[in-house]
C-alpha cells in the first residue's frame, strides 16, 4: 500500500473512542495518529498501545503539545467536556467529528448531507437513533412530501447504552427528534427511546411511524429499499426488519442494526452506526485532501 | 399501633390504558371532584404511560398533557395532583416544565427494574422545583430483592422521597411481593409504596403483603380500573386495611362513590381478568400491552396468547409495543 493517508487523532479512549480506532485502524486512508484519553486504566488505551498506536493520558493537550499528530480530530468524550475541545481544536484548524450530543457543529448524516459537512470545522454525528432514522424520515418526505408527522422509536440494550447516554436522556432524546424534522422537513416529530436489559442483549431495533392516509406503498417501499441500500455502503449491519406496512392511517417501517464487532459486541448496533458514520465522513475528508 | 397508609389513586392515569387514553376533559374533572371529597391525598392524572407518551406507539390520548392538567386542577383543591414521566418518552423541557406550571405538585419518575440512572436528570429536577418527587420501578417481576434495592438506592441518592414499586405485569404472587418490599424497607432511608396488577387475580393480595412487609404507600384505581387485568381496587383494598387495623384517612362512603362513578360514567367494558390478561400474567409481559396484542393478532391471524407467550420469551418492557407487530409477523410466517 503506497496510497497516501490522512492522520487522524481521538480524544475519549472508551467504548465509542476504541471502537472507532478498529475502523480506523481498517481504513486505506485515514491512519491513527494519536489516541488520547485521561484514563490510565483504559482497556482502550493498552489496546491501542499494544497495536503499536500513539497514546497519550493529556486528552487534548497531546493535540496541542503536537499540533501536527492529526488533521482529523474524533471528540469521544462528553458534551461538557466538547464544549471546552472545540474553540481550542477550531483555533488549530482541525477538521472536527463530534461524536458527543453537543450539538455546536453542523448536523452529518453521511447518506444525506455529506458533501456540505466537509467545508465544515466542526460536524455533530447526533445520535444514533439520528443516524438510523433520518434518512428513513427523508424518504417518506420524499414521496409524501405533506406528511404531519413522523414518530420514532428506539430500543437498544441496556448494555449498549453508557453513562453519558442515561445522564443525558433528555438531550439525546431532543437532539434525535431535532435531527429528523431538520433533515426531513415533516413538520412535527417524536422520538422515543427505550432500553432493554434483556440477556442475550437485543439488536438495536428501531421503528418509524409515519400519518399517512393514502400512502404510495410502492413508492414508499422502493425509497426505503434504496435507503438501505445507501445505508450498507458505510453501516453494512442496516436491515430492514419488516418491509413497510400500512395500517389505520399510519405506514410502518421496523429496522435493525447488527455492529460489525470491532470493538464493541453486535447487539451494540446503535454504537456500531453512529461510528461508521463518522468514518464514512473522515474517509470522505480524507480523500477530498489526498486527491 | 400500625402505621397509616398513605393513597394514591392513579385511576385518571393507568385507568387511561383501559379507556386508549380516551378520557373526556369533563370525566376528569368530574371524577377529581369525588376523590376531592373522599379525601384522597394523591390523584395522578394522565396518558397511561405518562407525559409525552401520547404517540402512535403508545396510543393517542383525545387531549393533551396540558389539557388533562388543566381539567383535573379545576376539580381539585387539597388533593395533590402527581404526574409520571418515563424519561425516553417524555423529556423536561417539553414535557414536564409545562406542567409544573399548571399546577402539578407530585412527579413519579419511572424506570423499569433495572435502568434506574436514567432517572437521574428528571429527579433532580423536580426536586430542586420543590415538587413531591417519587422514584417507581417497573416490572419488579424481573429482579431479585437484591438487584432491586441497588436500583431504588439510585433513585434515593437522586433526591426521591419515596419509591413505589410496580408489579406491571401483574406476575408476583405475595410471597414474592413481601421479600421485595422488605428488603427496600429494610435498605432505605425512605418510604416505600407499592402498584398492583390484577392479572393473576393478586391485586389485593399482593398490595396487603406489600403493606404487611412495611409499605406505608398504596397505588391503586377505583374499581381496578387499568391496564390489563387493572390494577388492585382502592374501595376494597381500603376497606380490607380498616379491617386489618391501618388507617387511610379517606372518607369511605365518597371513595365507594367514586368508584359508582367510575362504572357510570368512565368505564367502557367490565374490568376482567380475561385470557389474555391471564396470560400476560403468566407470561410476565407489560398488562399495557393486551389492546395491541388482540390488534396484531386480528391483523397477521396468529393467536394472540401465542404472541404474549413469545414477547415473554423476548423479555419484553413497557414502551416495546412496536415488538408486537414483530413477533405476531414472525409466529404468521412461522404458521405459514
Amino acid at each position: 500500500m503506497n496510497m497516501k493517508t490522512v492522520k487522524v487523532g481521538i480524544i475519549g479512549t472508551g467504548n465509542i473512542g476504541t471502537d472507532l480506532l478498529m475502523k480506523i485502524l481498517r481504513s486505506d486512508v485515514l491512519t491513527c495518529g494519536m489516541f488520547s484519553g485521561q484514563n490510565p486504566e483504559s482497556v482502550g488505551i493498552r489496546k491501542a498501545q499494544s497495536l503499536g498506536v500513539p497514546t497519550s493520558f493529556e486528552s487534548i493537550h497531546a493535540f496541542e503539545a503536537d499540533p501536527d499528530c492529526a488533521e482529523i480530530v474524533f471528540d469521544a468524550t462528553s458534551a461538557e467536556v466538547h464544549r471546552r475541545h472545540a474553540p481550542i481544536l477550531e483555533k488549530m484548524g482541525k477538521f472536527v467529528i463530534d461524536m458527543t450530543p453537543s450539538r455546536i457543529g453542523k448536523m452529518c448524516v453521511p447518506s444525506l448531507n455529506l458533501d456540505e459537512c466537509l467545508r465544515e470545522p466542526n460536524i455533530s454525528m447526533i445520535t444514533c437513533g439520528g443516524q438510523a432514522m433520518t434518512p428513513l424520515a427523508y424518504a417518506i418526505m420524499k414521496v409524501h412530501p405533506d406528511t404531519p408527522y413522523i414518530e420514532i422509536v428506539g430500543s437498544i440494550a441496556s448494555r449498549s447504552a453508557g453513562v453519558g447516554t442515561r445522564n443525558n436522556i433528555d438531550e439525546y432524546t431532543q437532539a434525535t427528534r431535532d435531527a429528523i424534522v431538520h433533515f426531513s422537513g415533516v413538520p412535527r416529530a417524536k422520538a422515543i427511546i427505550v432500553l432493554n436489559p434483556a440477556e442475550p442483549p437485543i439488536l438495536m431495533h428501531n421503528t418509524m411511524y409515519a400519518e399517512i392516509p393514502h400512502p404510495d406503498m410502492q413508492a414508499i417501499t422502493r425509497e426505503v429499499a434504496s435507503v438501505v441500500e445507501r445505508m450498507r455502503t458505510y453501516a453494512p449491519g442496516y436491515n430492514l426488519q419488516l418491509e413497510p406496512t400500512y395500517e389505520n392511517g399510519r405506514v410502518m417501517i421496523m429496522n435493525t442494526v447488527v455492529g460489525r464487532g470491532d470493538f464493541l459486541p453486535p447487539y451494540a448496533g446503535n454504537l456500531d452506526i453512529i461510528n461508521c458514520a463518522a468514518i464514512a465522513a473522515a474517509e470522505a475528508y480524507a480523500r477530498k485532501k489526498v486527491l | 399501633m400500625k402505621p397509616t397508609i398513605s393513597i394514591i389513586d392513579s385511576t385518571l392515569r393507568d385507568g387511561s390504558h383501559a379507556l386508549r387514553h380516551q378520557l373526556s376533559a369533563d370525566a376528569i374533572t368530574a371524577y377529581c371532584k369525588r376523590a376531592e371529597t373522599a379525601r384522597v391525598p394523591i390523584l395522578m392524572v394522565g396518558h397511561g404511560n405518562g407525559l409525552g407518551a401520547s404517540s402512535l406507539q403508545l396510543g393517542k390520548a383525545l387531549l393533551s398533557d396540558r389539557e388533562m392538567m388543566i381539567a383535573a386542577r379545576a376539580g381539585l383543591r387539597s388533593t395533590k395532583l402527581g404526574a409520571f414521566l418515563l424519561p425516553g418518552y417524555g423529556t423536561i423541557q417539553d414535557d414536564v416544565e409545562p406542567v409544573l406550571d399548571l399546577g402539578v405538585q407530585v412527579l413519579m419518575v419511572a424506570s423499569h427494574c433495572t435502568e434506574a440512572n436514567i432517572t437521574r436528570q428528571h429527579i433532580e429536577y423536580a426536586v430542586g422545583k420543590g415538587v413531591v418527587t417519587y422514584g417507581v420501578l417497573m416490572m419488579i417481576h424481573r429482579v431479585s430483592s437484591e438487584e432491586l434495592l441497588v436500583q431504588a438506592r439510585m433513585m434515593q441518592s437522586y433526591g426521591a422521597s419515596a419509591i413505589i414499586l410496580m408489579d406491571s405485569a401483574g406476575a408476583l404472587l405475595p410471597h414474592e411481593v413481601a421479600v421485595r418490599v422488605r428488603a427496600l424497607t429494610q435498605g432505605l432511608t425512605i418510604d416505600v409504596g407499592f402498584h398492583a396488577h390484577n392479572n393473576l387475580g393478586m391485586a389485593i393480595a399482593n398490595s396487603v403483603a406489600a403493606v404487611e412487609a412495611g409499605a406505608k404507600i398504596i397505588d391503586g384505581t377505583t374499581r381496578g380500573l387499568g391496564a390489563g387485568a387493572g390494577n388492585c381496587q382502592l374501595e376494597v383494598i381500603v376497606a380490607v386495611l380498616q379491617k386489618m387495623g391501618y388507617r387511610t384517612d379517606l372518607d369511605f362512603y365518597p371513595l365507594m362513590d367514586a368508584g359508582d362513578f367510575v362504572t357510570a360514567n368512565i368505564m367502557t367494558k367490565p374490568q376482567e381478568i380475561g385470557s389474555i390478561e391471564l396470560m400476560s400474567g403468566l407470561a410476565g409481559v407489560f398488562s399495557g400491552f393486551a389492546p395491541h396484542v388482540r390488534k396484531a393478532a386480528a391483523q397477521f391471524n396468529v393467536d394472540p396468547r401465542d404472541i404474549f407467550m413469545e414477547l415473554g420469551k423476548r423479555n419484553v418492557v413497557a414502551g416495546q409495543e412496536d415488538m408486537i407487530i414483530d413477533v405476531a409477523a414472525e409466529l404468521a410466517k412461522r404458521s405459514a
